[in-house]
């Protein structure tokens, strides 16, 4: 299982935003997932169009994901997922 | 200060229905996107709704996929539709919900508009965006809207169709300024005791219709202070007295000389009086956005970019300050 890790940022809004383990295959099967731990979260991660929003990148293992509109980029059964705000403007 | 909820986030357009007391707070999250909050306890505590979203595929210009940018303008459906919300948005779609704000549905007609994709581009930011929505509480199936860059539309069932009410706008931006749409109304407002008379602080001056927006004339003063800016009120018992908040230019977007002027006009435009008692007239810098200019009976309040508030009992006379130290102010409302 992917380990998904999230944004101190993220964690105003919900406050309850942990490290969650998903079983999902691909990025936006993850995010499925974790949408239905912490609804509303995807919303404030992908656009209305399902793209990454633009000041928002996702990490597998350590590398910035290539594709932010599919989100096809692909990982292992460990890989180790990070959800973290660009730090634009500062 | 009564409260101060979302501290440290931008906040586009703070509205009070004066239907119900429902307070509204539209967010502009720099990283996670616009949001709708709505208090039904007068900002103790906020609930998050869904806010407007374009449907999958809707697209802004070929190949430019459409997502909420911005919520720039709100306004309540009238007493007769008691679950009815306006919201008008950038890239340029206006919503409505039928059910008191829970979900909220694209406007197609507007959106499908022909002059859209081709005639409607970005003025104030980088996108076609709706500041404004005019509810005709006569008949409130009746609304006009204002663009930037685009225009007036009108309609009169409820968004089913819309006309284009530029007649008598300038664009001398434009390089055809004889354009169908492409105007720059920076805001539009009724007259509360007579709807047939809008008023609208335009990038190109200031205009008036007494026909419902069928005509438009420039009442602007040539050589200003009474010409560029973003904000005009309307007093609620005469249709010819308003106020502007005047800015040096669209080059130089600062208060006039480095001092502040409200103008007000008794006289449908015809003449601007300099309204100065109490405001700074050295060293200042503010100017005024289009939602931050508000009258309610004799009183006017207005708030800057530089985070000032200024109150007026009489009309504007006189002024004085309500607080100096607030962040820029995008959006002011009396509430009950």
């Amino acid at each position: 299982m992917a380990l998904v890790k999230f944004t101190y940022a993220l964690k105003r809004f919900f406050p309850k935003l942990a490290d969650t383990k998903a079983n999902g295959k691909t990025l936006p099967a993850v995010l499925q997932e974790i949408e239905a731990s912490y609804p509303g979260v995807t919303k404030y991660v992908l656009d209305d169009q399902g793209r990454l929003r633009q000041h928002v990148n996702i990490f597998i293992d350590g590398v910035m994901i290539k594709d932010r509109t599919k989100l096809s980029d692909p990982f292992q059964e460990n890989s180790e997922i990070y959800i973290m705000q660009a730090l634009s403007g500062g | 200060m009564e409260s101060c909820s979302f501290e440290g986030v931008p906040i586009s357009i703070a509205y009070a229905d004066p239907r119900n007391g429902t307070w509204w707070a539209c967010q502009d999250h720099g990283h996670w996107g616009v949001k709708l909050q709505r208090s039904k306890d007068r900002g103790k505590s906020w609930e998050e709704v869904t806010a407007p979203a374009y449907p999958e595929g809707e697209e802004v210009k070929d190949g430019m996929p459409a997502t909420t940018r911005y919520l720039w303008s709100m306004a309540h459906g009238g007493n007769n539709y008691t679950s009815r919300l306006w919201i008008g948005t950038d890239p340029g779609g206006l919503f409505v919900s039928e059910d008191g704000g829970n979900s909220f549905q694209l406007v197609e007609s507007l959106w499908k508009h022909p002059t859209r994709k081709e005639g409607w581009f970005g003025g104030g930011r980088d996108l076609p965006g709706i500041h404004s929505i005019v509810v005709d509480p006569r008949d409130e199936d009746h609304i006009h809207i204002g663009i930037s860059c685009a225009g007036i539309f009108e309609t009169t069932d409820a968004g089913k169709s819309w006309a284009i009410r530029n007649k008598g706008m300038s664009a001398d931006f434009l390089p055809d300024p004889t354009v169908e749409t492409g105007f720059d109304p920076h805001i539009v407002v009724a007259a509360p005791s007579n709807p047939d008379f809008l008023w609208q602080q335009n990038h190109c001056g200031i205009f008036r219709s007494t026909d419902g927006g069928k005509n438009w004339i420039d009442v602007s003063e040539p050589q200003g202070p009474a010409r560029f800016g973003f904000a005009i009120a309307v007093a609620g018992d005469n249709p010819d007295q308003a106020w502007v908040a005047p800015a040096d230019s669209d080059v130089n977007r600062t208060a006039i000389h480095g001092a502040l002027v409200i103008c007000r006009t008794d006289d449908g435009g015809k003449t601007w009086k300099q309204l100065r008692n109490g405001l700074p007239q050295e060293n200042c810098f503010d100017i005024v956005y289009r939602h931050a200019l508000v009258n309610d009976s004799n009183a006017v309040v207005f708030g800057t970019t530089t985070g000032n508030l200024f109150f007026s009992p009489d009309r504007g006379e006189n002024w004085e300050v309500i607080n100096n130290y607030l962040p820029m102010i995008y959006s002011v409302q009396f509430a009950d």
